[in-house]
């Protein structure tokens, strides 16, 4: 099994995330968020399992998989950390971040809270800015109700270019629907156009200037304008899971090139 | 920020008693620590809440845009605010 994983695109799972799957269909579904938004929450009501509603430090990813079917697939949700954003400040946002990055996840919801959206968005864009196979779920959409919020569904569809689902978690309201966009978007029968974030002059040309280089490097591994931007940033933690995932067994050359890049 | 403000009293977030609410009007922090602070929520213009101390007075909980976000002592020093009541 294992040795006919290691030439598959998912053999990463296998090896750096303990992530094994039954079957090459299996589809993998990252569940990212701010923490406290319900993630585990959706996570139990989908798997039927039982995790901890409440916080994550000190517990692994590999703690929270669980599966679920829907029409004629199998899926594999991961149950993430709690974070407010993708650049890695603690253990736990590192887990998250690698595992959106690195695990190459067919789809990855973003879980927000209803009640408090704008601070939400912020992970939501950055995720978007990574993949683009990603589902929002605008959960707590009870409590939302009760302060008197409207969320604008269909707006920030719009707005952002990607699939929104609104949910209460905890009594399974959209959870069918958040179910029905994942498949078509973890498949491929449905494609997001998410909204492009355009920066300063002086960045974008950065950004330019190392986009050539990155493509060559990564291989179609991890986005480059991404990775340029992380670079640009100076997060070194980006820089060691790159080496982690990405170059665990190939020539170090390639490390080298990635290290230079960001010394430079 | 309008030109008025400069005659308020301009603190650190450090230095605010439990129960007050200050807006942000600048961060101190360059970088990686820049980032991370507006990722938390703490852009110039936004009001937060002094929630309670910890027994050591260090970290401090805030309410930030919803969320209750523990500071350090040395974080919490880089964020100028200005007292709103
Ligand atoms: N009213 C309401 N409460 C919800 C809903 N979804 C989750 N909750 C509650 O919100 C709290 C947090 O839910 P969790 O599922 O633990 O949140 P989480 O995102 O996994 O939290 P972390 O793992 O700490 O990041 C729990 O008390 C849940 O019962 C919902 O749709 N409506
Ligand atoms: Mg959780």
């Amino acid at each position: 099994m294992s040795l006919m994983c290691k030439s598959c695109s998912k053999a990463v799972l296998n090896k750096k995330f303990n992530i094994k799957l039954n079957c090459h269909d299996d589809l993998v579904i990252a569940l990212a968020g701010n923490p406290n938004v319900g993630k585990s929450t959706v996570f139990n009501a989908l798997t039927g399992l039982n995790q901890h509603t409440g916080n994550w430090p000190g517990k692994t990813v590999e703690n929270a998989r669980g599966n679920y079917k829907h029409k004629d697939k199998k899926f594999v949700l991961v149950d993430l950390p709690g974070t407010y954003s993708l650049l890695a400040n603690s253990v736990e946002e590192q887990v998250a971040r690698d595992f959106i990055c690195f695990g190459k996840p067919n789809a990855t919801i973003v879980v927000t809270d209803a009640t408090c959206l704008e601070r939400n968005l912020n992970l939501v864009l950055q995720v978007m800015e990574l993949t683009d196979k990603v589902i929002l779920c605008v959960n707590l959409m009870d409590e939302a109700k009760r302060k008197k919020i409207k969320v604008d569904i269909k707006g920030l569809e719009k707005e952002l270019g990607i699939p929104v689902v609104g949910t209460t978690a905890r009594s399974g309201e959209g959870l069918q629907e958040l179910m029905d966009q994942v498949y078509e978007i973890a498949l491929g029968f449905q494609t997001t156009s998410p909204r492009p974030l355009v920066y300063t002059p002086d960045v974008e040309w950065k950004i330019e200037e190392l986009t050539p280089k990155l493509v060559e490097l990564l291989e179609g591994k991890l986005n480059p304008r991404w990775v340029a931007l992380r670079l640009i940033e100076g997060d070194p933690t980006i820089l060691d899971s790159i080496r982690n995932f990405l170059y665990d067994d190939k020539d170090s050359n390639a490390q080298e090139e990635v290290a230079c890049i960001y010394e430079c | 920020m309008k030109e008025g403000y400069i005659y308020e009293k301009i603190m650190p977030l450090s230095e605010i008693d439990v129960g007050y609410t200050v807006q942000v009007l600048k961060l101190l922090t360059t970088g990686l620590q820049r980032r991370r602070m507006l990722d938390l929520g703490l852009i110039p213009g936004t009001v937060i809440e002094v929630l309670r101390k910890s027994p050591l007075a260090d970290p401090i909980a805030y309410n930030i845009r919803g969320a209750t976000i523990a500071l350090r002592t040395e974080e919490s020093r880089q964020i100028l605010v200005r007292q709103m009541n």
